[in-house]
């Protein structure tokens, strides 16, 4: 998860979810465990700019959401 | 009218290796009565807008499992003292895919609690190398059944070993699981054969569970029965133990009977579009896609059974209070209303919203299982495998129209490669 | 009624708010095939960031304020004129005049100025060091600074969606707060004090101080800095932080002059989308969309409405975009409308409106557990619900919603086997 902007990637992805969407399925969460983490039942928080590296995981996570509530652009794409 | 032997005819064991011309007339009338040799028939909700209202409506119930009623022995003992008892508490314990709110709740969110990210992260990566493993087995034969040797062998590894089951006593399970599952299969509910020996299976894997979950109390392991039998969630809730014996039970029967199909359905339809194998061999992260697509066109539950406690307008008519629905989503899957040309296998379909894991409350809790299982096993077979081919097409399938797949897949190949 | 302007490659299509909704109409122009210039004009030095997390996770520290940028699939093919706002319209002419004194001439224009925080009352007390509200990543960066410093108090003035975010944040942060606001509960004004009062319990279960029925008449000052307000009725609070979350205003200073109608209360447009004058005509060049539209919803008899959520801005954005762009093909834009808001691990939704709710009722869950729907009705037809932890339920009731369903519902459900409801007044001050 992020902490200080120097350890993060100057081009990472970029990601947003649809929280009106989102009715924690949690399937982000188990895509890409250090991106997407459930807090209390239902309150999603999530990385919005992960590095470049973590691109399978999101990838993972975007196809699998059953509501397709995540959107995710790569910039090297 | 619509014809109402349809769901007779997707029963019917001839049918099973392609029902989807069957769905497709199905789908003709979003819901339709079907005959299902019960007075009052069943409701079949068969397009994906039904189908995807009935998963979230309050007024559908869950709880469509007749009351226990286990065959009488002639032993008044039995019959009179011990049977009443044992009735009552399935009736009371059942698993949570047969539960309502707040009961359903209140266990989902105790194995939620235990079956955390991390825990699936460790046995996405031990699934990776069991796949490995399962197939340097076969690297010396030029045939070999993907269901034996791979499909069934790798979903009832990870879930014992994530629950805890000693590998030694996995084969118990093959055959209570198999027999178990059919509870899932709609006649499971009618035919008094079936039934009776539903009850003796549930009572030997039940009283192995219960040993077991008493030594999980005696040393504890870092599997999820361990926390299941030992810990409270965050909401107090913590399991009692018949509930805790349904739990697991369900939990392994599941993780025996069901991925099997995603994996084996998996590998048949990569074999019938050989074009879509080659892409995913020459690009691996295509798997997460493909996979999305097979839960589409190739589910592993095809249907699920719910129940109306109210009466519910839908599509035109009214399912009366206490009808049976069948929510098809093998059918919902392919609704061209929500899926342009349906009945084509495209792992580049955007925004897919299937319905192969079902939806809302009961939306299937193993899901990143089936999936990072499936994904091990297929990127495996096709980079491993040299020219592949289907021994026989179509395969033999298993007896279930609800979790439907093949019983054996023989494949031919000229090599297994790294 | 005029008809839509054809715009073709060689044509100027402007929009002026750099947010959510300017971004997602800006790229609906893309994807409906617009292939001239495209040009987003906004007043942030910032590309279009999301703005949720501002008032929740950047403020508990766990994001850093500037790395919410919105993804996006438009790349080059976009001028940005960023850090530079809107000055005045000149419809007659088709020139936008911005604020750097630069004109833009424009083909389409889509209108997506949003809104700010509505100041407090007495200008100079908002200026004091210890007062903050939240709009901008900017306006987040400096309030979570100040929450790092831990500050004796927080006083939070306005009980709302923000005004609640923050006060659970404070408690995270195991800061002292006191949340403020003339409502006999939280979110009074939205979902009423019956359903409010409920939030409000646990609120108070996570430690935050409420002075409710209470209105700041002042924000004090010793020494230059803020140290506490003065309420109406005399009451006197010490704090060294306040968070003045009073709601919104539109932006639409700008239009005076235009001849376009807009006022504080947003601009508005007709039930295609384009933007109208003071005679009701609409000008097929200029589209609406987001916090600053005022459009006629078919879901409440075409009576126009503005609405500030997420996802209206991302819809009808994706609307306005298109209809700029020629097509105009696509059904009235009517979506119910939604919202969320996550105060810490609780979340809340909404689908419909409460406006003139007469009745409301749990109808599932149990607030005991944190964790239920209330249904709302006004006049025996469902207008609206709101969630607790129990978004899955939402959709069922956002059917009930858009087809008037009769109020309360007569069947049973799978935890009120009974169908007994308990009929609440809502408690709309």
């Amino acid at each position: 998860m992020p902490t200080t902007d120097d350890s993060r990637d100057p081009t990472p992805l970029r990601v947003s979810v649809d929280l009106n969407l989102c009715q924690a399925y949690a399937q982000c969460c188990y895509a890409a465990p250090r991106h997407f983490r459930l807090i209390g039942r239902e309150a999603l928080f999530y990385d919005p700019a992960p590095s470049a590296d973590a691109r399978a995981d999101m990838e993972r996570a975007r196809i699998s959401c059953p509501v397709q509530a995540i959107r995710v652009e790569d910039p090297d794409v | 009218m619509p014809d109402d032997t349809l769901l007779n005819q997707i029963k019917d064991p001839a049918n099973r290796p392609n029902p989807y011309p069957l769905y497709a007339r199905l789908r003709q009338h979003p819901v339709s009565l079907q005959d299902d040799g019960s007075p009052d028939g069943v409701w079949v909700a068969s397009t994906h807008g039904a189908i995807s209202s009935l998963l979230g409506d309050p007024r559908v119930s869950s709880e469509t499992l007749p009351p226990a009623d286990r065959p009488k022995t002639g032993n008044p003992i039995t019959d009179f003292l011990i049977k009443p008892i044992r009735d009552r508490i399935v009736n009371n314990h059942r698993p949570f895919i047969f539960r309502d709110p707040p009961d359903h709740d209140a266990l989902r969110s105790a194995v939620m609690h235990q079956f955390t990210s991390e825990r699936v992260q460790g046995m996405r990566e031990r699934s990776d190398r069991l796949v490995e493993e399962l197939l340097d087995a076969k690297r010396d034969v030029r045939r070999f059944d993907v269901v034996d040797d791979l499909a069934y062998p790798l979903p009832v590894t990870v879930i014992c070993e994530l629950f805890g089951v000693p590998r030694e006593d996995e084969p118990k399970f093959h055959e209570w699981a198999t027999q178990l599952a059919s509870a899932l299969e709609p006649d499971s509910l009618t035919n008094d054969e079936t039934r009776a020996k539903n009850s003796r299976t549930f009572d030997a894997i039940a009283g192995y569970m219960g040993d077991l979950i008493k030594e999980k109390r005696k040393h504890r392991g870092d599997d999820m029965l361990s926390g299941l039998a030992n810990d409270t969630t965050p909401d107090g809730v913590k399991m009692g133990d018949y509930d805790l014996i349904a739990t697991a039970v369900l939990m392994l029967v599941a993780g025996h009977e069901t991925t099997v199909n995603l994996i084996t359905n998996g590998l048949l339809t990569l074999l019938r579009h050989p074009d879509e194998m080659e892409r995913l061999r020459a690009d691996p992260g295509r798997a997460p896609r493909v996979i999305e697509e097979l839960l589409r066109y190739e589910p592993p539950v095809q249907f699920r059974l719910r129940r109306a406690i109210s009466p519910i307008d839908i599509a035109g008519i009214t399912i009366p209070e206490g009808g049976d629905i069948l929510l098809l989503l093998a059918a919902g899957n392919r609704d061209a209303a929500v899926f342009p040309d349906p009945e084509r296998f495209d792992p580049d379909r955007k925004g897919v919203r299937h319905l192969g894991f079902g939806g809302s409350l009961h939306y299937c809790l193993g899901a990143p299982l089936a999936r990072f299982e499936a994904e091990s096993a297929l990127t495996a077979l096709a980079r491993r495998l040299t020219s592949p081919r289907l021994v026989e097409d179509p395969p033999p399938y298993r007896a279930g129209a609800a979790l439907r797949g093949p019983q054996h897949l023989h494949v031919a190949i000229e090599g297994m490669g790294d | 009624m005029s008809d839509v302007a054809a715009l073709t490659s060689d044509s100027h299509a402007v929009v002026v708010g750099g947010g959510l909704a300017g971004l997602r109409g800006a790229e609906a122009m893309r994807d409906a095939g617009f292939e001239g210039r495209l040009t987003i004009v906004g007043n942030e030095p910032h590309r279009p960031y999301d703005r949720p997390p501002l008032s929740k996770h950047v403020l508990t520290g766990l994001l850093p304020p500037d790395v919410t940028r919105l993804p996006s699939d438009l790349d080059g093919d976009v001028e940005w004129r960023l850090g530079v706002g809107a000055a005045s319209l000149d419809r007659g002419a088709r020139t936008l005049r911005l604020t750097d004194g630069t004109t833009l001439r424009y083909d389409a224009l889509l209108i997506a100025t949003g809104t700010r925080a509505r100041p407090w009352i007495h200008p100079e007390e908002e200026r004091l060091p210890g007062v903050f509200s939240i709009r901008s990543r900017d306006d987040a960066a400096s309030l979570r600074a100040a929450l790092v410093a831990r500050p004796k108090r927080v006083v939070v003035i306005g009980a709302g969606f923000i005004g609640c975010e923050v006060a659970a944040v404070c408690r995270e942060l195991d800061l002292p707060v006191c949340l403020i606001d003339p409502s006999p509960s939280p979110l009074g004004r939205v979902i009423g004090s019956a359903v409010g009062g409920l939030i409000g319990a646990v609120h108070e279960g996570w430690g935050v101080e409420m002075r409710l029925g209470a209105e700041v008449a002042h924000l004090e000052a010793k020494g230059g800095r803020f140290v506490g307000v003065r309420l109406k009725d005399g009451g006197r609070i010490e704090a060294q932080v306040a968070v003045v979350a009073l709601g919104a205003v539109r932006n639409t200073e700008w239009l005076d002059g235009s001849g376009l109608s807009a006022d504080s209360g947003g601009i508005d447009c007709d039930e295609r989308g384009f933007v109208t004058d003071a005679f009701g005509q609409p000008d097929p060049r200029i589209a609406a969309a987001g916090d600053v539209a005022r459009f006629p919803h078919p879901l409440y008899g075409g009576r126009r409405i503005a609405l500030e959520h997420w996802g209206h801005a991302v819809a009808q954005a994706r609307h306005a975009g298109r209809l700029l762009a020629g097509d105009a093909s696509g059904p009235v834009y009517g979506a119910v409308p939604n919202f969320w808001s996550t105060q810490g691990d609780m979340v809340v939704k909404s689908v419909g409106l409460t406006e003139g709710a007469d009745a409301v009722a749990i109808v599932q869950g149990d607030p005991a557990e944190r964790r239920f729907v209330a249904l709302y009705g006004r006049a025996g037809r469902c207008v609206a619900a709101v969630s607790v932890d129990s978004a899955r339920w939402l959709p069922a009731y956002g059917h009930l919603i858009e087809t008037a369903a009769p109020f309360p519902p007569a069947e049973a459900v799978t935890d009120r086997p009974s169908r007994k409801i308990d009929i609440l007044d809502p408690g709309f001050a």
